[in-house]
């Protein structure tokens, strides 16, 4: 079995369960993969496969060392890799990996790139409550006091402050398979998941354990 | 956008009978009281629509005891057991917010012949 595979976000809707309570859904285009190295032990130190995820647009160019590097599994250039973790070793390098690998699992954790949003301030960045917007406050969205004086005549290492917020890798965890689509590749999970719409995601099984 | 509509495609509820802003309909409602299920109807004029997909809801609009009532539906939930059309209006746009400032007679819609 492996962890999980690549996948990319498609978007959010929502569906309706039967007793007609709507449920928002993110649909994620999971797969097909393909298995472009395999990791063992004796070799690597670790257990993992390297998947590529086949695409509708192949890459426009490819490097001498990675032509080589799909050559040797005899899979077509992909644009992104991925490792993960698997627990059988009947993987052969060269399979296709699909969406059957999430079979008999009902959560998922998704990892995504969240949306870049810039240079913000601490209300929006750490939660800060702010001051009153009237009745003579001429305290509105500034940080406050940023420490003490004399002692420790310094900030304190990792003090909130305002700067680059987004843009970071994030996971969810647990999400819900609402509905499988094997033929389509297309899994749809319960709320939300991080990234713009057409960006990456690697799609893991919350129920997966990593044996040594 | 073309992966979305056609996930959407098979929740839509295609059987519920169309309607138009300024209608006058009837919404029998599917309300769930402990394990009992009984059906409750909403009578009001259509105010708005808006959205698409299966994210597509309607506004109705009704006076209630001299209070202005509005209840905002999902179009495709199926909760909805059916929609009565009682009376068919003819307006001039498309979102009749100007009726919140009306009562009684100045609150009519021209009927459609």
């Amino acid at each position: 079995m492996i962890e999980g595979l690549i996948g990319k976000k498609i978007g959010m809707t929502q569906i309706f369960d039967e007793d007609g309570t709507a449920i928002p859904v993110t649909v994620l285009k999971a797969g097909p993969c393909v298995v472009v190295q395999k990791k063992t032990v004796e070799r690597d130190g670790y257990k993992a496969v390297q998947l590529g995820l086949l695409e509708e647009k192949p890459p426009k160019k490819i490097n001498k060392p990675l032509e080589g590097h799909f050559k040797r599994a005899n899979v077509p250039p992909v644009r992104k890799l991925k490792e993960f973790y698997y627990d059988n070793d009947d993987i052969k390098e060269g399979a296709q990996i699909t969406l059957e690998i999430l079979e008999g699992c009902e959560k998922v954790n998704v990892t995504g790139i969240s949306k870049g949003k810039g240079f913000q301030g601490v209300v929006k960045r750490w939660g800060f409550k702010g001051g009153r917007a009237s009745h003579g406050s001429m305290f509105h969205r500034a940080p406050g006091s940023i420490g003490s004086s004399t002692f420790p005549a310094r900030v304190i290492k990792g003090k909130r402050l305002p700067g680059r917020m987004g843009g970071e890798k994030v996971t969810v965890r647990n999400l819900k398979i609402v509905k499988i689509d094997k033929e389509n590749h297309l899994l749809i999970v319960k709320g939300a998941v991080p990234g713009a719409n057409g960006s990456y995601v690697f799609i893991k099984r919350a129920d997966f354990k990593r044996k040594k | 956008m073309e992966i979305i509509n056609l996930i959407e495609q098979s929740y839509l509820r295609k059987d519920l009978t169309p309607f138009n802003v300024g209608d006058t309909i009837r919404v029998h409602l599917k309300v769930k009281e402990g394990d009992k299920e009984r059906i409750q109807v909403f009578e009001g004029v259509v105010i708005a629509k808006r959205g698409s997909g299966t994210r597509a809801t309607f506004t109705v609009r009704k006076i209630s005891f001299g209070i202005g009532v509005e209840r905002i539906f999902p179009l495709h939930s199926k909760s909805i057991e059916k929609i009565e059309v009682v009376r068919r209006a003819k307006v001039r746009r498309a979102k009749l917010y100007y009726l919140r400032k009306l009562k009684g007679k100045a609150a009519r819609l021209k009927e459609k012949r």
